[in-house]
Parts: structure tokens; C-alpha cells; sequence
């Protein structure tokens, strides 16, 4: 079905190698859910590497620990074998599937995605309201938004690219997750759905075995599950406050902007401050980790993503304090045009890992509840 | 670092024995050098190999169940060594085991609930989480945490010892040599399994057949060099912790994943197609140390474990894959055997098997009758194909040739008198407690035990 990938089958090739070593030392197992997986097989076809590789969350615990680690000859680097087959994952079942190809330059994308979204906003909102109301200082009680913008055009905006954000991302997963071998319906039952939340929004697997993970060197710390839960809690508040809001506009008619107690702007400033301190200190021990660690490849799509999160929650932030001052208009069309460009590139960026790795854990809890498939006995 | 300093205890060795007696020392406020002769990425000497230590205990003790009493771990040792073994020492360092637990969790050391396939050893030995480098990787944190200064790719080519009395070192790095003097010396740095021409020397030609399965690193300099200057021996050079690996494994440093854990589900043959050794003797983790000294007393010093599809997936899988063949006398083929003695021997032993119900969890009641040597449990035809075989090489892990010493780690001299300032631990003086044979886990108890009492007779030695 897809174009023959020659990347892909060399990282696959290789996996299969460091599996094999994986499998026949087993070190490991007690760091998290990739090794008892692995356990269970004696070969690794594609669709078991793909799996492996998005349950690992790369917390590099198992590359101290590994005795076959370069500069062993066996040179083996299982955090970052498995980071490399991510990136082929992701560009795999990207949906259209020609949209794959981003993901070999993402960052390059996400800056072009966002110059264009930002353009559109500024343009329109500028054509719309003129530089005399543009750069007015409106107030609250006169509607300050959607004097600028009008409503019914923000909301088509985003309720399409919604749309079609929702599809791209369903099509991708209907298509990942046959190719690991399971029923479609086998991923809809609660104790697997339950176990793989649970691993998930705490982000168990995280924690080295449970000292913290590796990372961002050898010393074990919490810091990278501490910055990325207060990225991923803000993003659902920030979700959850548009989501109030959506409420509050069509079920109640109340217009924004809303006071600052209300509870959209309460979850908004919350979440908002967690998509700034998050992304940043995800940056920071990035820049400070082991380089052995991970595929610097995807710098680029890890930085594209997490600098969109960063300046949606920043220019909300300042569009907050600053909305009833005259440079509410640039505020809020610079502030639109980063969630579009978020949104746009959602399934085309790091957000995917989301996805693929949630898919891998439900599988994960499938598969524990199953007999070993074969009997070892030593 | 100033060279005219002197150091309060000078480890050699970067592994665990090594680490548990710097960290000790240190802990009691003396000043430490730790000399390591590999690079930082390889520290750890064997230790960087291990998973586990057998461990005594009363009752449950997370992570291991059920109880390891004493006498058991004792009966245990004693069944392997047949008695070359210094019951004092060896029941001292099975006491101190248990207490080893918490003092290796509190410097950072990290244990497993055993796993898939280790199941067995759940009562007896304490895995490390991450094996025997993430504990390596932790001592060394600890240590330099509290101050213990580490010196990588160093060797130590020389030792000025008078009168049973370390002087100095003569250190060795890229090239460079500078003289380092100590109150203490600690010789914690390990047997001489990859000094290849000392095991020619124990072994003769046979050797150039050995894969050193451990670390390259432990080439026994500082060893030579205290039995130079008077130690007395234990043990022997032939002696070691030798199993049979896969033939195609790298030459040095293999580890864990060169094993081969088919030999109990088939026969085993030589070079000449014929077998040699009852492959179902006992369960394999008891078992799997033998097959080393085995393969090395055959012609050319190699071996063949066969097996047939009714077996396959039954045990751990080997980093290699197998020679598959339809046939015997494919298997043969592929391995240069002669096929028509090699589908005899197979014949043969298929004719002896005895019917019975084939359990491999369990001494089973699947035997050959009328074949020498026969197959005590778990034989069953070799019938059904794809065949599947794999070379078998001995494969030393440690050697334990070492120095004597008591139970406060002295080393003693050639005239039984102790040396006045040399302590040792590890496999340099394994070979007291552990003089042939090997049970799973106890290089970890004692390189621990006499580690930790090593860094404690350095404090006394040091403030007398």
C-alpha cells in the first residue's frame, strides 16, 4: 500500500537487530512496558517494531544500564533505535498519506504553516476592521474581539480545521492500529482503555523503573515527567476553557471577552501559565541532554511543536492582560494565527506521539492479560 | 591532581568490590583514590555483566520471597565447590548478605521482582533493576557524591611492597607514569580471564579456544604483581566461572546474550559427531556452569547443541540465530561433521529414549536407556523437523587464582604472616570462598561481602 520506504526497512532492519540482543539478555525488564513486550516474541516483524518503538517513551534509562551501549561492538542504542522508527511511524500513517513527508522537515513546515497563519489573521483582521478600529482601545463591555474579527468567521475557521484535524488524526490511528495485529474492537474495552489512561496521564513509564528517568544525562530525575505534565494538564485546560466558552457563547449567549474570574479565563490563565513554564523547561533539559539519547533529526519537530504551545499560551496570556488597550487587534489576530498553526500542524508534528503511543499501551494492556505465547522455562 | 599527596586508601580495581570498599572507606571520612584501568564507558570490570546476587534470608525481603536460610545457601556452595571452599569465609559472607540489601539501596542500587524468565531464582538471588552496569553506574555516583577521587584508563604497572608493607603505585596513563603512595592499598581489581596469554600459560594451546565472555580489562596485572611481591595463592589458574557460549561470539566481552540455554531440550555432540555428557543431568541454571569445562575437554574444544521443532521457544532465546536444517545430516553439513556418525549418534540416542511425560519445569521422568552417556531427564526423540543447532565455545566469565585472605580481608603473605596493609576483595580473592564450580549470583556476594570489608579493615588499619 505505501511507497517502498528504504529508511524505514533499514530501521527496521536494525531494530530487528538490537531486539534480538534485547531479547536474549533481558537486563532490562524491570524499566518499563517495551522489555515484557518484547519478551513475549522470538522474532520482530514491522508491525512489532513499530509497536515497541511507540511504547517506548524514550526515558533512556535502559542506555546506561545497557553492557552492549557503544563503545561496545555490538553498539547498540535501543532509546534511540526506537526513536529513529517513531519518526517513520509517524510519516507512515500520516493521513493523506503524502502529508508524511513533513514530518522529514517538520520544523521547516511548522515555520512556514505558521508565517502563513499568522499572515492571514493580521491581514484579515485588518482588512476587516481598518487601521482606525484595528488599533483601537476597545473595551470589554464593547465586545473588544469580535470588533476586530467577527465571530462567525473565527468560528467557521477553526470548526473546519477542527474537522479535519479530528479525521486526519482517526484515519491515521484506524490505519496504525490493525498493522500491530489487533482487532479493531479489542482497543474499545475498558480494562485496556483504563489501564493504558492511567499509564498515560501519569506518564508511568517516565520514571526509569522509578527514580526518574534518565534524562536529560544519567543522573535520574523527574524533571522531564514534571515539565511535560504541566505542558499536557495546560493544553487540556487551555481545552477546557475554550470548550467552557464555546458553552457560554452558544448555550447561554454570553459573548466574550469574559471577566477575569470567569471560569473560561480562570482554566485559561492556569493552563496558559503551565504551556509556558512546561515547553520551556522541556526546551531547557533539552538542550542540556545526552546526545546519545535521542534522534537529533526530529529536533526540528520537537522544537516546532513545543514553541507553537509556548507562544499560543503566551500571546493568550498577554491578549488577556492587554484586551482593553489599543494593541488588542494585533494581539488577538497574532494570538489566532499560532492556534491555527497549532492546530494545523497537529497531525503533521510531535503531537502525533500522543496518538501512536497511546495506541501502543492500550495494546500493551491488551496483550499482559493474554498467556505468554510460548513457555520459557529457564 | 597533586602527585605528592598521600591518599589515606588506594582502591585498585573500578568494580564492585572495589566501589563497596571506597564508598566505605570514604563514608568514614578517609581520603580514596580509585584507579580503574578501562575508559569511564566501561568501567565496572565483570560487575558491568552481572544481574544478581544470591542473597541469605530469614523471611521475605523485597525483592525476594519465601526464606534463603543459611544452611541452605551453605549446602548450595558446598554441592559446586565439592568442598574447595573455606567454610569460615564462606559461611561469613552468606550471613552478611542480607544486610547488603538495604546498604545497596541506600547508595542508590535498585532491585527487580524477577521476571519471565528467571522465575526460579526469585527466592535466592536479588536482581538488580537494570543489571550489573546500572549498579555500577550508581556506586560510582555515590562515590563521587561523597568525594572519592577516580582515575579511568589507568593502570597500575607497579607496587612497592616491602616486608608484606604497601609503600606505592606506579600509575600508568596514556603513556605517562607517576609513583602514588598510600596508607592502605585496596587490590580489588579482578582475576586475568583476558590476559590471554596467562590462560595459554594454565591451559596450554587449548586456550587460544576460549571466548573471555567478561569484561577485556581484567588482565590480572595487579594480581602478578602482589603474587610477585610474596602473596600467598588460592585456588588455581585452571580454575574459573567458564560456560558453554555460542562459538560465535565476539572474543572478548560477550556477556549474557552468548549463552546457549538449548543444551538441556537436546543432545550435545563433539567434533566428532559423538555426545559426550548427560545434556539432562539437572536443571540448566545448575547445570550451565559445567558445560564450559566440558566443551573445553573436547577435541578442538568445540561443541554442537542440537534440538528439533518440539523444542524450539522453549527457552530463552539466543542472540544467534540457529543453523536450521531439515535434515541431520544437513546440520552436519553446515558444520562440517562427518553426516553418517552424526546420524547414528542421533539414532542411537533416539532408539534409547524411553517413553514418559515430558514436563521441563520439573525433574522429569523422560530418560534414555541403553546409551552412553545416557540422558537423565527431559529426553525426548530428536525427530521432528527443521533441526536447529548451535556451536558451543567454554566461555570464561572469571578466573579464581587469587590472593589469600582472611575473614577481614587481609592478605595473607607466603609465610602465613598478614601483609601490613593489603586488603583484597572481589575475584582477586574469590577463589577462597569459591575454588571450583559456580553457583548463580555468588561472585556478587562476595565481591559485596568482602568489598564492604574491605573499606571497614582500611578505616581500622588507617586509625591504628
Amino acid at each position: 500500500m505505501s511507497a517502498p520506504n528504504p529508511r524505514l526497512e533499514e530501521l527496521v532492519a536494525e531494530a530487528q537487530r538490537v531486539l534480538a540482543i534485547c531479547n536474549a539478555c533481558r537486563y532490562c525488564e524491570g524499566y518499563c512496558a517495551v522489555f515484557p513486550a518484547l519478551e513475549r516474541r522470538l522474532s520482530f516483524d514491522e508491525g512489532d517494531v513499530h509497536y515497541l518503538a511507540n511504547l517506548c517513551h524514550n526515558c533512556g534509562a535502559c542506555l546506561y544500564a545497557c553492557q552492549y551501549a557503544p563503545p561496545h561492538e555490538f553498539a547498540l542504542n535501543f532509546p534511540r533505535t526506537l526513536a529513529q522508527v517513531r519518526a517513520q511511524t509517524y510519516r507512515k500513517y500520516a493521513w493523506p498519506e503524502g502529508l508524511g513527508r513533513v514530518f522529514e522537515n517538520n520544523g521547516t513546515v511548522a515555520s512556514l504553516v505558521t508565517a502563513f497563519s499568522l499572515a492571514i489573521f493580521l491581514v484579515f483582521a485588518g482588512w476587516f476592521a481598518g487601521p482606525t478600529r484595528f488599533f483601537a482601545p476597545w473595551s470589554d463591555a464593547e465586545g473588544s474581539f469580535y470588533a476586530v474579527l467577527p465571530h462567525g468567521v473565527m468560528a467557521s475557521i477553526f470548526l473546519l480545521v477542527s474537522a479535519f484535524v479530528v479525521v486526519s488524526l482517526l484515519a491515521s490511528f484506524v490505519r496504525f492500529w490493525p498493522d500491530m495485529g489487533e482487532e479493531a474492537l479489542e482497543f474499545l474495552k475498558a480494562p485496556q482503555l483504563s489501564g493504558a489512561t492511567w499509564d498515560a496521564m501519569g506518564l508511568k513509564y517516565l520514571d526509569g523503573g522509578g527514580d526518574g528517568c534518565t534524562y536529560p544525562d544519567a543522573q535520574p530525575s523527574f524533571a522531564r515527567r514534571t515539565y511535560h505534565h504541566m505542558t499536557f494538564y495546560g493544553f487540556l485546560l487551555c481545552f477546557a476553557a475554550t470548550s467552557v466558552a464555546t458553552i457560554y457563547h452558544y448555550v447561554f449567549g454570553w459573548k466574550a471577552p469574559y471577566p477575569l474570574y470567569s471560569l473560561p479565563v480562570i482554566l485559561g490563565t492556569v493552563g496558559g501559565l503551565g504551556l509556558l513554564v512546561g515547553p520551556i523547561g522541556l526546551m531547557v533539559i533539552k538542550g542540556r541532554r545526552d546526545p546519545d539519547l535521542v534522534d537529533e533529526r526530529q529536533d526540528g519537530m520537537d522544537l516546532g511543536f513545543l514553541l507553537l504551545l509556548l507562544f499560543t499560551s503566551a500571546t493568550g496570556l498577554l491578549l488577556m492582560v492587554f484586551r482593553e488597550t489599543r494593541v488588542m487587534g494585533v494581539l488577538l489576530a497574532t494570538h489566532l494565527g499560532f492556534v491555527l498553526a497549532l492546530f494545523l500542524t497537529l497531525p503533521y508534528g510531535k503531537f502525533v506521539h500522543g496518538l501512536y503511543r497511546f495506541a501502543a499501551l492500550v495494546r500493551f494492556h491488551i496483550e499482559r492479560r493474554r498467556p505468554l505465547p510460548y513457555a520459557a522455562t529457564e | 591532581m597533586d602527585a605528592s599527596r598521600e591518599w589515606d586508601v588506594l582502591v585498585a580495581g573500578g568494580g564492585n568490590a572495589a566501589l563497596c570498599a571506597a564508598i566505605t572507606a570514604r563514608e568514614a571520612g578517609l581520603s580514596v583514590l580509585l584507579v580503574e584501568c578501562s575508559p569511564e564507558a566501561m568501567r565496572g570490570g565483570n560487575s558491568r555483566h552481572t544481574r544478581n546476587m544470591r542473597t541469605m534470608h530469614a523471611g521475605p525481603l523485597p525483592p525476594l520471597t519465601g526464606a534463603y536460610p543459611e544452611q541452605e545457601y551453605w549446602e548450595d556452595l558446598l554441592k559446586v565447590t565439592g568442598g574447595l571452599t573455606d567454610e569460615k569465609l564462606a559461611r561469613m559472607t552468606i550471613r552478611q548478605t542480607e544486610a547488603h540489601v538495604p546498604w545497596m539501596l541506600k547508595h542508590g542500587v535498585r532491585f527487580q521482582a524477577p521476571l519471565g524468565g528467571t522465575l526460579h531464582l526469585s527466592r535466592t538471588n536479588a536482581f538488580f533493576l537494570g543489571g550489573g552496569k546500572a549498579l555500577v553506574n550508581a556506586y560510582y555516583r555515590a562515590a563521587a557524591s561523597l568525594g572519592v577521587d577516580i582515575l579511568y584508563e589507568t593502570e597500575i604497572t607497579a607496587l612497592a611492597i616491602d616486608g608484606g608493607r604497601f609503600r606505592s603505585a606506579t600509575l600508568s596513563r596514556a603513556g605517562a607514569t607517576r609513583e602514588v603512595r598510600a596508607k592502605v592499598l585496596v587490590a580489588a581489581a579482578g582475576g586475568f580471564e583476558s590476559n590471554l596469554e596467562w590462560l595459554r600459560e594454565a591451559w596450554g594451546p587449548p586456550a587460544d579456544n576460549f571466548i573471555v565472555r567478561g569484561t577485556p580489562y581484567n588482565r590480572g596485572g595487579v594480581l602478578k604483581l602482589l603474587l610477585a611481591a610474596g602473596a600467598k595463592s588460592v585456588s588455581d589458574a585452571k580454575q574459573g566461572h567458564c560456560v558453554a557460549i555460542d562459538a560465535r561470539s565476539p572474543k572478548f566481552d560477550g556477556g549474557i546474550v552468548t549463552r546457549v540455554d538449548a543444551v538441556s531440550l537436546g543432545i550435545v555432540v563433539n567434533r566428532n559427531a559423538q555426545r559426550f555428557y548427560d545434556e539432562g543431568e539437572d536443571f540448566w541454571p545448575k547445570r550451565y556452569a559445567i558445560w564450559g569445562r566440558l566443551v573445553a575437554g573436547q577435541p578442538d574444544q568445540i561443541g554442537f547443541a542440537i534440538i528439533d521443532a518440539k523444542s524450539m521457544g522453549r527457552f530463552m532465546p539466543p542472540v544467534f540465530p540457529p543453523i536450521t536444517a531439515r535434515s541431520i545430516a544437513g546440520i552436519a553439513q553446515d558444520f562440517g561433521l562427518d553426516a553418517a556418525a552424526l546420524e547414528r549418534t542421533v539414532a542411537e540416542f533416539n532408539a534409547a529414549v524411553r517413553p514418559g511425560t515430558f514436563d521441563h519445569t520439573v525433574l522429569d521422568d523422560c530418560r534414555t536407556e541403553g546409551v552412553t552417556p545416557p540422558k537423565t531427564h527431559w529426553a525426548r526423540a530428536i525427530d521432528t523437523p527443521p533441526y536447529y543447532a548451535w556451536p558451543l565455545r567454554p566461555g570464561i566469565t572469571f578466573t579464581y587464582l587469587g590472593v589469600s585472605v582472611d575473614d577481614r580481608a587481609r592478605m595473607r603473605m607466603q609465610d602465613d604472616t598478614f601483609s601490613g596493609n593489603v586488603i583484597a576483595a572481589g575475584e582477586i580473592m574469590a577463589g577462597n570462598v569459591l575454588g571450583k564450580g559456580y553457583v548463580a549470583g555468588i561472585g556478587m556476594a562476595i565481591g559485596t561481602t568482602f568489598g564492604r570489608i574491605a573499606g571497614e579493615e582500611a578505616v581500622r588499619n588507617v586509625r591504628a
